[in-house]
């Protein structure tokens, strides 16, 4: 863990304008159950990558390639938007 | 340009030459006509201003907190209940440190229901992080709002600028005012800090803070407010070098051999002047005080001035039914509690309610100061 | 300062409106109050700060200074009091704190003032002044607003303003207020203000 930092080092109005401290807090360990993206079924829809409300669904080239763990919080909202017909993204039980 | 104005009417005016980005606003009685005068600046096309209605003062500031956060200058007026519903988004502002500039309308607060002046609404909203600046005539409001501005965007805190309700809000006096380029010119464009707005420089607003950074952040902000007294005397003075009007944190009034004095604030210190001019003909030393910034509180400022004389007393235009007396006296008790010589304090709390403070009323506060003791700790001026 | 201002002898002139919620009172205390700002004086205008209903009695008032004014308590002791509305005159107690030693009552009546006097039971030091100011609101404006013409009465009898002063002020509020096809009202009001003038008596 960073040092934590004193209250002159701080920023005016509690902003944060480091993204750092952000990328470093990964909530990828809350976690119990986690979305398996299938890349056969996906039809590049990108309904997943809209409603991700962690910005953990990654997208290169427009096309969903995956998704980071490191912040996904398996709340499940990819495997909910995801077409009824499609079923790309399935929630499966953590490993323990 | 000299003009006859209320005081709602003149700090309207001021508002137009202040020219804000956004005004979200709701009305409140004494401080309606404000939001209403400003209103029809914004549909003649006299103001560039982005006006929101909205449907209660917690909108209204929660408006005004998203147009500050996006580095727009902003505005709202309200008083009495209107403040009291901002409470929860007061804080808020104060801890983001945004500039907003409400100018009051001051009221008492219900219940029972009373639409009349006194300093209850500001008074409990003390500790939100806000400056508070409280004027004794039209002209002062006409001033300070101005200058509130300036000082707000320097000092990144919030401000309140106080005319007592009905006293002043509806009272018409002779103004000197400005043009409205000179206030600009004044004023300059606001460079804020930062802006949610910008998407080159992302940022987070608002976020969660533990017990890791919450106290961090909280001493962070007390020391904006502790650098705040420097910079409203700097724009005083740069509002005197160029208007001539020039006006002081505190200010004295025949005090250079008073023994007594009586501190206090807002549209009765004109009275209380009255009062000193008549008790110095009969030979008595006493002298006023007025304080016009209670936020930040001048605490050093306040101990030199006032440890000097033999009696102080203090007097409250709102009582914090906490059975000490009110918010002034209390606070300026603490501040007087190391000073080398410790004055008489008395407390009196007048005028709650719009109750009239009359000249008579002013004179027996000056007299019993003069003698230097009274009866009860704290004596309710009028109150039968 | 001019001869007109003579009545203020360094001291500020307070002046007390009593009328009903409606007849426009507190309008009055401005216009006057702004007339006598163009004149170079100190003012204050402000109403008794009540709940405004249509018909109760209200009261306003005015302070004028040739020096700053600082006081901002209530008017206790008036040196003049205009009455807009004669059915006031009890219930209102409009004589309550008026100077008694050469202060002025003026009021909005038909009466004649010696029988209004005894009415009244006035002390001998105070000045009674009777104009008919509905009458003439009612054959100039059409309706009855005794503000305006007590306007005039009021510079008349306290000589405190310069009558052309007054009535540029007045012209230029009426300007202000009566916009978009209500200009016609404009100048009925200024005639309304002169009769006055001219037939307040003693």
């Amino acid at each position: 863990m960073a040092k934590l930092k004193s209250w002159k080092e701080l920023p005016c109005g509690a902003i944060i304008e480091d993204m750092k401290a952000v990328r470093e807090n990964k909530t990828g360990a809350w976690r119990s159950v986690r979305p398996c993206w299938n890349k056969d079924k996906c039809i590049q829809c990108l309904n997943c990558w809209i409603f991700c409300p962690d910005a953990a669904v990654i997208v290169e080239d427009g096309k969903v390639t995956g998704i980071n763990y490191d912040y996904c919080k398996g709340c499940g909202i990819c495997a909910n938007v995801c077409p009824t017909k499609v079923q790309a993204i399935t929630m499966e039980e953590e490993r323990k | 340009m000299i003009l006859a104005k209320t005081g709602n009417e003149a700090l309207a005016y001021a508002m137009k030459q202040i020219n804000p980005d956004v005004v979200a606003a709701y009305p409140i009685t004494p401080s309606t006509e404000i939001v209403q005068i400003f209103a029809q600046y914004v549909s003649d096309g006299k103001v560039d201003s982005e006006f929101v209605a909205v449907e209660s003062e917690h909108s209204a500031m929660s408006a005004c907190i998203g147009s500050a956060a996006s580095g727009c200058r902003t505005m709202t007026a309200t008083a009495s209940q209107g403040l009291a519903l901002m409470h929860e988004m007061l804080f808020i502002a104060g801890g983001l440190r945004l500039p907003i500039v409400v100018p009051i309308a001051s009221r008492s607060l219900s219940s029972p229901l009373n639409i009349h002046g006194d300093h209850s609404d500001s008074l409990a909203s003390r500790d939100s992080g806000w400056m508070q600046f409280f004027c004794e005539s039209v002209q002062e409001g006409y001033d300070t709002l101005i200058q509130c501005v300036k000082i707000a965007e320097r000092a990144s805190l919030p401000a309140i600028c106080a005319v007592d309700g009905f006293i002043l809000s509806h009272c018409m006096e002779r103004i000197e005012t400005f043009e409205d380029k000179s206030v600009r010119e004044f004023l300059g464009p606001y460079k804020p800090n930062w802006n949610l707005l910008d998407y080159k420089k992302p940022i987070l607003v608002g976020p969660a803070t533990m017990q890791d950074y919450y106290f961090e952040f909280k001493r962070s902000q007390i020391e904006g407010m502790n650098n705040a007294l420097p910079v409203i005397e700097e724009v005083q003075e740069e509002f005197k070098q160029k208007f001539g009007r020039g006006y002081g944190v505190i200010e004295e009034y025949r005090t250079d051999d008073a023994e007594a004095v009586v501190l206090l604030m807002g549209s009765a210190c004109g009275t209380m002047r009255e009062a000193v001019d008549a008790m110095r003909n009969q030979g008595k030393k006493v002298g006023m005080v007025k304080l016009r910034v209670f936020r930040p509180l001048p605490h050093k400022l306040l101990k030199e001035t006032l440890a000097k004389f033999k009696t102080v007393a203090v007097m409250d235009r709102a009582d914090a039914v906490n059975s000490y007396g009110g918010p002034l006296f209390t606070e300026l008790t603490s501040v007087l509690y190391d000073a080398p010589q410790r004055p008489n304090v008395l407390s009196y709390v007048y005028g709650l309610g719009g109750k009239e403070f009359s000249l008579a009323d002013a004179a027996t506060v000056l007299e019993q100061a003069h003698a230097g003791k009274k009866e009860d700790l704290v004596t309710y001026v009028g109150v039968r | 300062m001019t001869e007109s201002c003579s009545m203020l002898g360094g001291q500020a002139l307070e002046i007390r409106w009593h009328g009903r919620g409606g007849q426009g009172a507190k309008t009055a205390a401005l216009l006057f109050g702004e007339a006598a700002l163009d004149t170079g004086m100190f003012i204050q205008a402000f109403p008794e700060y009540g709940p405004e209903r249509m018909g109760a009695p209200v009261a306003a008032f005015n302070r004028l200074s040739d020096k700053p004014i600082r006081s901002h308590a209530g008017v206790k002791n008036p040196r003049v009091v205009v009455v807009l509305d004669a059915s006031l005159i009890e219930p209102a107690k409009v004589t309550e704190g008026l100077i008694e030693d050469g202060g002025i009552l003026l009021v909005n009546s038909n009466l004649e003032p010696a029988e209004l006097r005894k009415r009244l039971n006035l002390p001998t030091g105070i000045k009674l002044y009777v104009v008919d100011a509905s009458k003439i609101a009612m054959e100039t404006v059409g309706k009855n607003v005794p503000n305006t013409p007590m306007l005039g009465a009021l510079v008349k009898v306290t000589g405190v303003l310069e009558f052309d002063q007054m009535m540029e002020a007045v012209k230029h509020k009426l300007g202000e207020k009566f916009r978009g096809g209500k200009e016609k009202f404009v100048e009925p009001n200024l005639v309304s203000v002169r009769r006055a003038y001219e037939e307040v008596r003693c």
